[in-house]
Parts: C-alpha cells; sequence; structure tokens
C-alpha cells in the first residue's frame, strides 16, 4: 500500500475511535469529568488560537482573554431568551435591539467568532504595524480596554454583574467537534502554503518581505483568524460555565492559555493538543491545593493561590530549563511510527 | 469648577504622577540595558509595600526604619529575580525573556496571596503624613505634598549617579552597546544587577508611598500601577530617566483631571493609558523624548 | 532596466548614501564597490524597499518604485539575497525555496487551507520549479534538510535560489562570495554568468574580491563614504587613481 493511502486510513480509523470514546465518555463519565473533559476541548481551541499567532506567525500577542470575552458576550446575549435578559439586567434594561433577538445556539456561535474576528481585524490593524514586546503590552491594553468597555456598557452587557444562567449548550458533542474541527484547520493550515507564508514571517520578515509576501497582510489575517478562534473559545467556555462577567477575562486568562501553548511547545499543534489537555486535567486535581491540606500530623489552612503557584514555577521551569517545551515545533504524524519502524528492522538485521 | 477644587485635583494628580515616575523610572533603566519589559516590576512595588507593612505590623518597628528596611530588601529581590528569571535568557530569543518575565510576575503574585492572604490589609499610615495642611479653601494630606519632593530628590540623585559617577558611565556604556561595553572590560552582569537593584529600590520606595496615600494592601496592587508605568516609560520614551518621569506626571495629571472634568468617564479611569499607550505607539513610538532605533539589514 | 536618479539614505545625521546614480541595462552584470560602511547595502535597501530613500528616485522598466513596500518591489520583478544571510530557519531547504514561489501561489487563506484543486495543481507546480531550482544550485540532495543545518557556502546558494524563485528580471547580489575560497568564488563566477542567461537576467552585485568583480562585471560603481567616486568598466576603473587611493591602493 502507498504510504499516503496507509495514513488515510489510519487517520479515518483513529477518527472512528475518537467519536466511539466521545460516545463512551458522554456515557459513563459523571458530570463532574464531562465537564474537565468539556473544559479540555475548549482549551484545545484556545490554545491552537493562540498558537497560531504566537507559534507559527511570531507575534507576541497577549491580548486574547479580550477576544474571548467578546466572543463569550455576543454568544451569550445572542442566545438568551427575552425573560433570562429581563432577569439578568435588573440595574438597566438592556437595549431595546436585543432585548427580544434569541437565535439558536450554533449561528450564535458562528456570530461570536465573527463579531470576535471583527474586533481583532479592528485591534490588529494598528498594533500589527508594531513589534515584540511592544505588540505585546498594545495587545495586553487592547485586551483591558475591552474588559473596562464590557465592565462599563451596563445596558449592553449589564457591567459588573454579569451574566447568569446561560443554557449549558457546550455538551461533548459540542464541544469535541469544535476541537476536532480547530486541529484540522490548523493541520492543513500549517501545511499549505499560507502557513509556510506564516512561519516565514515568524522567521525572517525582512527576508519574508523580499520573497513577495505581503508581511502586513499575512500577520493580519493570522491574527484575525485567530481572533474568531478566541471568540469561538470564549463563547463555549460561556456556555460551558453558564455564567459570565468582565472578571473573568483578566490577563490570568490568557496566562493560562500561554502556559498551555509554551508547555506544549511553541509552533506545534501536537504540543498544544497534548498541554491542554494535560493542563486542563492538572489544573483540576491540583484544586485540593487550594484547599486545607493534610498532612498527617498536622493540617495547613487553606490557601487559596498555591496552584497557581506551581502553575507559575511550572511555565518558568520550562523556559528556563526547556525552551522548546513538549514537542519543539516537531508534530505528530503517522510516518513517526512507520520511520521508527523502520529503524527497528534495520537493527534487527545489523 | 471652582479654583481651590482644581488646585485640589492639582495636588493630587502631582502625587499620583509621582508615584508613576518612581515605577516608571524602573521599567526605563531595565528596558534601556536590556530591551526588556521587566512584567515584574509592578510586583516587586508590591513587595516593597507589604515588607514595610510586615516590619510595622509583626516586628512593631517604627514606621522609618521599617521604610529602610524594606527598600533594601526589596532592592535585593529585585537583583535576585534578574540573576533566576533574566540572567540564564541573556542570550535567548525575545519571546522566552518575556515569557520568564510574565511567569516571574504570575509567580510572585501568588505567593503573595498564598504567603499575605487575598484579603486587603490597612495600613496604619505615620502620623506625620497624615497630617491635613489647609490653605485657604484647600487643604491636602502632608503624604501628597512629600511624595513630589521624594521623587524629585530621589530623581537628582539618580540623574547624579547615571551622569556623574563611574557605574553611572558604565550603565551607558552597556545600554548603548552591551557587547562593545563588555569587550572594554565593563563587568556587566555586576552592572545589569546594579539597575535591577535601583530600579526595584526605587519601586518599593513608591511602593510604600503608595500605601501612605492610599492605605490598603492587596497582592495584585501591583498590576495596575505596573502596567500603566511601563505605558508612562513609553510615552516619555523607553530609555529615557527625564522621559519616565514626563511620562508618569502626564499620566497621572490625564488620569485625574479627566474624571474630574469628565465624571462620566471615571468608569473608565483604568482604560485611559492604554488608549494614551496605543496612540503614542502609533504616532511617535519613539515616545517624548526618546531617539528612534531601526533595524539594520 | 533600473535607473536610480540621485537617491539619498540619511540615519540621523550620517549621510550613509548620497546623490546616487545607478543605470543597469537588460542583461547586464553590474558592480557596486567601495570600502566597509560606504553604504553598498543601504542603496540595496533603498531600491528594494527596506528603507525609504530620503530623496531620489528608483525607477524600474519606466515605473517609479521608490518607496513602495518590499514585497511590491518583488512582486515588480527585482530580487535579492541578504550580506548577512536571512534564511527562514525552521523551514527545509525546499520550503524555503516554495516561499519564493509565494507569488506564483496567489493563494488566499480558505483557498489553500481547503487544499483547493487550482491550488494544488499551481502547488505541484511550484515544488517541481523549486526543485529544479536546487538541481540547478547544487542542493537538491538536500532538500529535506533544515536549512540552519546547511553549511555556510550552502547557505549562500540556496538564498540565490530561493531569491530565482521569484522570477525576478533583476537580480540584487549582496557579497556573494564572501567567505568563499578562490576555487568556490571562480564556480560562483561561472554559475552567475549561467543564470543570467538561462533565466534572462540584470544582475547587481556588492562584492569585495577585486578579481571577481573585474572578471564577472561590464559596468562598476565606486561609493566611497555614501558618495559615487567613480563608475565605468572595469578597466577604466582599475586606472582611476581616486580609486587607487580610496580602495584599490589598501590591497
Ligand atoms: N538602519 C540603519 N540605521 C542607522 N545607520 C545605518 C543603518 N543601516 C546602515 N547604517 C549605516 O550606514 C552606513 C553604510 O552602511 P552599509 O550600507 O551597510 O555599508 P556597506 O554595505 O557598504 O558596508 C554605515 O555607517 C552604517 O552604520
Ligand atoms: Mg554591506
Amino acid at each position: 500500500m502507498r504510504p499516503g493511502r496507509r495514513h488515510l486510513l489510519l487517520s479515518l480509523a483513529a477518527g472512528a475511535l475518537f467519536v466511539v470514546a466521545l460516545a463512551l465518555g458522554d456515557q459513563f463519565l459523571d458530570s463532574f469529568q464531562l465537564r474537565v473533559s468539556s473544559l479540555c476541548a475548549i482549551y484545545v481551541v484556545l490554545a491552537l488560537s493562540l498558537n497560531l499567532v504566537n507559534g507559527f506567525t511570531g507575534l507576541f500577542s497577549l491580548g486574547h482573554a479580550g477576544f474571548m470575552a467578546v466572543g463569550a458576550y455576543t454568544c451569550a446575549l445572542l442566545t438568551m431568551t427575552p425573560e433570562q435578559k429581563e432577569m439578568n439586567f435588573f440595574l438597566a434594561p438592556v437595549v431595546p435591539w436585543l432585548a427580544h433577538l434569541s437565535i439558536p445556539f450554533l449561528p450564535a456561535l458562528v456570530a461570536a467568532g465573527l463579531v470576535a474576528a471583527l474586533i481583532g481585524f479592528l485591534v490588529g490593524a494598528p498594533a500589527l504595524r508594531l513589534k515584540d514586546d511592544y505588540l505585546a503590552i498594545a495587545t495586553l491594553g487592547f485586551a483591558e480596554i475591552i474588559r473596562v468597555v464590557l465592565t462599563n456598557t451596563q445596558t449592553l452587557t449589564n457591567g459588573a454583574l454579569g451574566l447568569k444562567g446561560l443554557p449549558m449548550y457546550a455538551t461533548t458533542w459540542v464541544v469535541w467537534p469544535c476541537a476536532a474541527l480547530s486541529v484540522a484547520f490548523m493541520v492543513f493550515l500549517t501545511r499549505s502554503s499560507y502557513g509556510r507564508a506564516m512561519k516565514a514571517v515568524r522567521d525572517d520578515e525582512i527576508a519574508a518581505g523580499a520573497m513577495g509576501v505581503d508581511v502586513f497582510r499575512v500577520k493580519v489575517v493570522s491574527f484575525t483568524v485567530s481572533s474568531f478562534m478566541a471568540g469561538v473559545g470564549g463563547a463555549l467556555l460561556g456556555h460551558l460555565l453558564t455564567t459570565i462577567d468582565p472578571k473573568m477575562f483578566t490577563f490570568m486568562l490568557t496566562f493560562n492559555i500561554l502556559l498551555v501553548v509554551v508547555l506544549g511547545g511553541i509552533g506545534s499543534i501536537t504540543g498544544s493538543v497534548i498541554a491542554a489537555i494535560g493542563v486542563t486535567i492538572l489544573m483540576e486535581v491540583l484544586r485540593f491545593l487550594d484547599g486545607p491540606l493534610n498532612f498527617g500530623l498536622f493540617e495547613t489552612e487553606a490557601r487559596p493561590g498555591l496552584r497557581m503557584v506551581v502553575f507559575s514555577l511550572l511555565l518558568m521551569a520550562v523556559v528556563l530549563f526547556r525552551q522548546r517545551g513538549l514537542m519543539g515545533n516537531r508534530e505528530f504524524s503517522w510516518s513517526m511510527f512507520s520511520r521508527a519502524g523502520l529503524a527497528r528492522r534495520e537493527d534487527g538485521r545489523a | 469648577m471652582t479654583l481651590p477644587l482644581l488646585l485640589q485635583h492639582l495636588a493630587n494628580a502631582l502625587a499620583l504622577g509621582s508615584l508613576y515616575a518612581l515605577i516608571a523610572i524602573g521599567y526605563t533603566m531595565v528596558y534601556g540595558i536590556l530591551r526588556l519589559i521587566n512584567f515584574a516590576h509592578g510586583d516587586v512595588f508590591m513587595l516593597g509595600a507589604y515588607v514595610a507593612f510586615y516590619c510595622v505590623a509583626l516586628f512593631l518597628l517604627p514606621w522609618w526604619a521599617s521604610f529602610v528596611i524594606a527598600i533594601v530588601v526589596t532592592a535585593l529581590m529585585g537583583v535576585l529575580l534578574e540573576r533566576v528569571a533574566y540572567r540564564p535568557l541573556r542570550d535567548s530569543p525575545k519571546i522566552s525573556v518575556m515569557i520568564s518575565a510574565i511567569g516571574a510576575s504570575f509567580l510572585i503574585e501568588n505567593v503573595a496571596v498564598v504567603l499575605f492572604g487575598g484579603r486587603p490589609k490597612g495600613v496604619a499610615v505615620p502620623d506625620i503624613l497624615n497630617v491635613k495642611l489647609t490653605l485657604g479653601a484647600v487643604s491636602v494630606m502632608s503624604v501628597s505634598l512629600v511624595i513630589p519632593i521624594c521623587t524629585f530628590a530621589l530623581l537628582a540623585v539618580l540623574l547624579w549617579v547615571v551622569g556623574k559617577t563611574r557605574t553611572g558611565m558604565a550603565m551607558r556604556a552597556v545600554s548603548t552597546d552591551l557587547d562593545a561595553a563588555r569587550l572594554q572590560a565593563i563587568d556587566v552582569n555586576r552592572i545589569i544587577s546594579f539597575t535591577f537593584g535601583s530600579g526595584s529600590l526605587l519601586a518599593s520606595f513608591g511602593g510604600i508611598l503608595w500605601s501612605y496615600k492610599y492605605p490598603q494592601l492587596n497582592p495584585l496592587m501591583g498590576v495596575m500601577p505596573g502596567l500603566k508605568c511601563f505605558i508612562a516609560a513609553v510615552i516619555g520614551g523607553i530609555g529615557n530617566i527625564q522621559g519616565a518621569v514626563l511620562g508618569g506626571f502626564l499620566l497621572g495629571a490625564i488620569e485625574l483631571l479627566t474624571i474630574a472634568f469628565l465624571p462620566t468617564l471615571t468608569g473608565y479611569r483604568d482604560a485611559f493609558a492604554f488608549v494614551l499607550l496605543i496612540v503614542v505607539l502609533l504616532v511617535k513610538p519613539s515616545g517624548l523624548l526618546g531617539s528612534r532605533q531601526v533595524e539594520k539589514v | 532596466m533600473l535607473r536610480t536618479e540621485n537617491v539619498t539614505m540619511k540615519f540621523g545625521g550620517l549621510t550613509a548614501v548620497s546623490e546616487l546614480s545607478l543605470e543597469i541595462g537588460k542583461n547586464e552584470i553590474v558592480g557596486l564597490i567601495g570600502p566597509n560602511g560606504a553604504g553598498k547595502t543601504t542603496a540595496f535597501n533603498c531600491i528594494t524597499g527596506v528603507n525609504a530613500p530620503t530623496s531620489g528616485k528608483v525607477i524600474f522598466q519606466g515605473e517609479e518604485i521608490t518607496g513602495l513596500p518590499r514585497h511590491q518591489v518583488t512582486r515588480r520583478g527585482i530580487a535579492r539575497t541578504f550580506q548577512n544571510i536571512r534564511l527562514f530557519r525552521e523551514l527545509s531547504v525546499l520550503e524555503n525555496v516554495l516561499v519564493g514561489c509565494h507569488l506564483q501561489l496567489r493563494a488566499n487563506l480558505f483557498e489553500a487551507t481547503l487544499h483547493l484543486p487550482g491550488y494544488r495543481r499551481r502547488d505541484r507546480e511550484a515544488r517541481a520549479f523549486a526543485m529544479s531550482l536546487l538541481e540547478e544550485v547544487g542542493l537538491a540532495a538536500d532538500a529535506g534538510e533544515p536549512a540552519v543545518s546547511l553549511p555556510y557556502g550552502k547557505q549562500r546558494r540556496l538564498e540565490i535560489a530561493r531569491a530565482l524563485a521569484t522570477r525576478p528580471s533583476l537580480l540584487l547580489l549582496d557579497e556573494p562570495a564572501a567567505g568563499m575560497n578562490p576555487q568556490e568564488s571562480v564556480e560562483l563566477m561561472h554559475f552567475i554568468r549561467r543564470i543570467r542567461d538561462q533565466f534572462g537576467l540584470s544582475i547587481l552585485l556588492i562584492e569585495h574580491h577585486m578579481q571577481f568583480v573585474m572578471g564577472i562585471c561590464q559596468k562598476l560603481w565606486v561609493l566611497e563614504y555614501g558618495v559615487t567616486i567613480a563608475r565605468g568598466d572595469p578597466a577604466a576603473i582599475r586606472r582611476d587613481p581616486k580609486v587607487i587611493e580610496a580602495y584599490l591602493g589598501v590591497e
């Protein structure tokens, strides 16, 4: 069989296995475990979106929480029923054009992505003229501005009170397909000429320009697409947690995603997926650290923050001792196995 | 708006601007030498305030002794921060250094949450700083006058150190060209440590004064001032000490006077700095007093 | 082909290039020489849109291209290599050349990501073309290697292959023979002549090796401190007293 053929079959088999695993998981996991599983999927989407700009296009953006917030609010406001809106907006009524608007979840999810992409484009067009740390601080600034605006537009977003009682739409059969779609999109993109142009911009902007690549345009496209994904991820997160408020979307959230990307390897899709799942599970497993700790002989009082200490240390350890993260910029591929197999066979012969 | 009220606002703006200036200097000095945003600088500022607080609250030291201990301890922390988080990455890609900086910042914040607790703490303001001074219809707290005086005194000392001493000359050499400075047998590591130490010293000075003016501590109190002061440094022209001071005052004035004149914008206060940053970066990226640098090909 | 009219480039107080007026005809090989820091690379940068000249005009095939963005300049048919090699470090040798084919691929995000049929055909053609270029510069065997893993001389040749992939009509080479031994630079000389004939190129090159420049160029411009101190055919330059004093005398 030709290797291409074989790999296609293997991929289809893996896909089928994935669907079976989802079905089993959906049947047998308890609600807490399902929630963690959904969170993993959402983090896959978010990590890939940050990796697209940071890892593949070389733009150090720290504004992700802002685009997530835009997506989350858009989706929530589009899907909530008029009654829910009336209940939430008790300080001041919601703007009239939103009061009676209520659409199904999937179109709202797409709309969330599109609005986030639009905002991403509007932010990116000026900010992407900047480089490195200036870009980082400017994107962080835009995210803060978005958050401040969300806090202050009472009749649109319900301000600091946030929105409560969103329908729990982010089920296994929504979030994991979204994650799978994101992975597929990233794989095809990074293997295409457009992905190559992005990597060229990352490696050397000036040379990329000299090769005829419209550097600024590539950056804006990458940033906008990434914002779309962040918006979708934010919307999913909102509909998993069922409440959102501006405080949720601080730099802390961007930090978590950055941690995933760095841990997995900046510029590796495989790494982002593995780390998204690993970190999310670890975050839940280590939740006990924030409560009282029992050392047998004595018990410490609850120390909220200890968990984040662990994650900050983890991030620093990775940058200091293993800069390329789990995967560097390598990717999983089927030929990885056949190559390993080939090597083994040759060893056997020798 | 009446004249006394305006004067009152101006006095407050001057005090806030002075505090911003003190923190902004640290950013600008570090950036001037390492081309690095020390994300953890705002957290150093927070540490200064906490150390002083605990010296008074736990060890019952007088406020001035606490003050001195706190700035020395914090300065050493700054030096340690550079050793641990930045020095090993000096030849690494910029993105790694930035990630390390963000990691260090989160680490300090969360260690502070664990050690100091997440709940805000009230600060006992020393009596002499807590005097209400009244002149006609204007009344300000003495601390608001002490802050600008301290800032200008420290600025004078710093400019003398940078401009006149051997260490200062070496600092300037390192910031112009690190490798060339190394060739001239300048101990680059020592200079960088000195820079972090003095920047952190100024930040903790600012942090303690901040806690006397706004007498409440929490582990995240350095985040916003930290970001804003980096912005102040950019506005003034990063790498330029006078520029950082100018940017700090400008930012303080814009923030307080805008909400004084347009109270409806109060909720947007924390966004002003970022809007200003984006405008400056797009219109004059080198800042008010900075010189432009272009990448050579 | 290419003409510059009084191009001047100032960096703050420093005038890196002053009133430069170059002229390159079709299929000509023209040399730009001068001591280090004379402003040769800066002249390249002004032509290729890396720097926007402070004053003066750059005219290419009858159209003014002064200050156009880099990719626009490339689109019009000017390609270049860099003095300090600027390869795409994390891409393979073949991918480096494929980036040069970017213009031919004319792909937008969706077409490329979805691998639509039109894109696939162009992609196949681009790969074949890129391989033929690698063949040309003797790097076909290294196609799958990461670009950074190549030795210095091969990296220089890869840069040329990458530039050719943009299908230029004018090629600018910034010190192509730097770090090569005499044997290699003779080979390079033949190679440059060959690609000129094969692709119908005009070539402007910066070089320090006198024999190299004299051997290959039909015309020379000599810069010193940004000022053009001489121009003409190699024989005349060799005799020019100003050039001998400024430059050749040192040898
Ligand atoms: N981006 C820049 N900013 C400031 N000065 C520059 C820049 N690029 C080049 N120069 C200066 O211009 C002069 C000419 O440099 P260059 O063109 O590289 O010389 P050459 O290539 O002839 O050796 C040098 O003094 C160099 O320092
Ligand atoms: Mg040069």
